[in-house]
């Protein structure tokens, strides 16, 4: 039996860190566009969901250009001893990219969907603008946020050409299950990419029924609506 | 009991301009704004509570000055102490009625806990009879739970003044006639001044001394409420 435990764990690894970049950075970005008013903010979320409709090939080149050796972030790292290309932290890296737009728009929508007033309630209440958005505006945002962090988990999962361009298929280090599924079909190995497949599936359905259960449902108290 | 009042605020909804140009001075503690929808009764008690803020004007209320255009004081809502029951009564979905109850008393970045009711609230926690459904959230209640539910939230960080925007409006005939006696009641115990907005005549005869009438963003004169 071949050993699909390696690419099962470092995919996990590198899903969920990219998970919880993009769904930080993500949730952060959103909520600012939701408050902000101004034109420039359609061109600025169309901008940071270009990731989403550009092929990752194409993005997985972007950021080679910026993070290669030749690069001017790759230049700089490169002085601290930091080399993101070809290591598990360059896959982390690209993942989090193609999958920070599904965050962002999820929690936008779920930001703007709280009615001000309750933060106003809040305001005359004595609570300061901070707790505020603790107490009051992230947990009525909370499922549509998760919604999109979990999408963009199963996003960040399936990732294959950007983290190809960008980490590279080095067995054992940066070669996750997308890639090892390819790999082995190339190969002719149809035994292995059987069962590389079964597990990814089973992966996402899995973590697909365990988000839904553990999240509190809102939606009958007749906020945040997404359903997951 | 005194208040001062003198609001000028220029708003654009679209092409539509409305001028919003209030100015009344009262003695007495039990004062209603009466006039359709749309004549600025709101925005006036959005000014008084610190929700908006006017191009000009002044707000003082028993001798605290809560907004001077000229001296260039507005304080912030968080800091005028003043309790606004909204229309829809805007409790917050996610928390239980007791959350609710004790959300202005517990300062700090986490919600109040589920069990623990502060002494301050338990007062009107008892005075509305709220005992059996402490554990529910908003949606699970009636109307006039929720509005007494609104109410012991407003009056447990003991306000200085209460501002109550169309408070029976939401209700239907004859529990409206149950909460008018209930507010009236709860008006002869509470020493602070109270300003309700409302259309409904009833209203404003039996909970309030003098009526001032507002139409088109501006006052057009006062009367007692008796001869309304």
């Amino acid at each position: 039996m071949p050993d699909f435990t390696v690419p099962l764990f470092l995919s996990l690894k590198v899903a969920g860190l990219a998970t919880f970049f993009a769904g930080i950075l993500g949730a952060g970005a959103a909520f600012a566009l939701s408050r902000w008013r101004s034109r420039w903010c359609d061109v600025v979320d169309s901008f940071l969901t270009l990731p989403l409709v550009l092929p990752p090939t194409v993005m997985g080149y972007y950021l080679l250009i910026l993070l290669g050796r030749r690069g001017w972030l790759g230049q700089w790292l490169a002085h601290w001893g930091i080399e993101l290309v070809f290591s598990w932290q360059g896959a982390v890296i690209a993942a989090s990219v193609v999958a920070f737009p599904l965050v962002l728009k999820s929690a936008r929508a779920a930001f703007q969907d709280v009615d001000a007033q309750f933060e106003n309630a809040a305001r005359v209440l004595g609570i300061g603008e901070v707790a505020i958005f603790f107490r009051v505006v992230l947990p009525l945002a909370s499922r549509g946020i998760f919604a999109g962090v979990l999408l963009a988990f199963a996003r960040a999962l399936g990732e294959f050409g950007a983290t190809l361009m960008v980490a590279g298929n080095i067995p054992g280090r940066t070669q996750t299950l997308s890639i090892a599924i390819y790999q082995a079909v190339q190969a002719g190995d149809d035994g292995l990419a059987n069962i590389l497949v079964l597990i990814t599936s089973a992966t996402c359905i899995v973590a697909l029924m365990l988000a839904s259960r553990l999240w509190p449902d809102y939606s009958h108290r007749g906020r945040s609506r997404v359903r997951l | 009991m005194n208040m001062q009042v003198q609001i000028r605020r220029r708003l654009m909804a679209g092409e539509r301009e409305f001028v919003l140009d209030v100015e009344f001075e009262s003695a007495q503690s039990r004062v209603a704004l009466f006039g359709p929808s749309g004549s600025g009764k709101t925005l006036t008690v959005q000014a008084i509570a610190g929700l908006m803020r006017p191009d000009g004007g002044r707000i003082v209320l028993n001798g605290r000055t809560l907004f001077d255009s000229e001296a260039g004081i507005c304080l912030a809502p968080q800091e005028r102490r003043v309790a606004y029951l909204f229309q829809d009564y805007g409790l917050f979905p996610h928390l239980t009625v007791a959350q609710n109850i004790s959300f202005g008393l517990k300062h700090g970045w986490r919600n109040p806990r589920r069990r623990d009711v502060p002494d301050a609230a338990r007062r009107w926690v008892e005075a509305f009879e709220l005992d059996s459904v402490m554990q529910n959230y908003p949606f699970e209640i009636s109307g006039g739970q929720k509005q007494r539910v609104a109410l012991a939230r407003a009056l447990a960080i003991e306000p200085d003044a209460l501002l109550l925007d169309e408070p029976l409006a939401a209700l239907d005939v004859a529990l409206r006639k149950k909460l008018r006696a209930e507010l009236a009641a709860l008006q002869q115990r509470l020493d602070i001044p109270m300003i309700l907005i409302t259309h409904d005549p009833e209203d404003a005869r039996e909970l309030a001394e003098q009526v001032y009438l507002i139409r088109d963003g501006s006052i057009t004169g006062t009367v007692p409420a008796h001869s309304l």
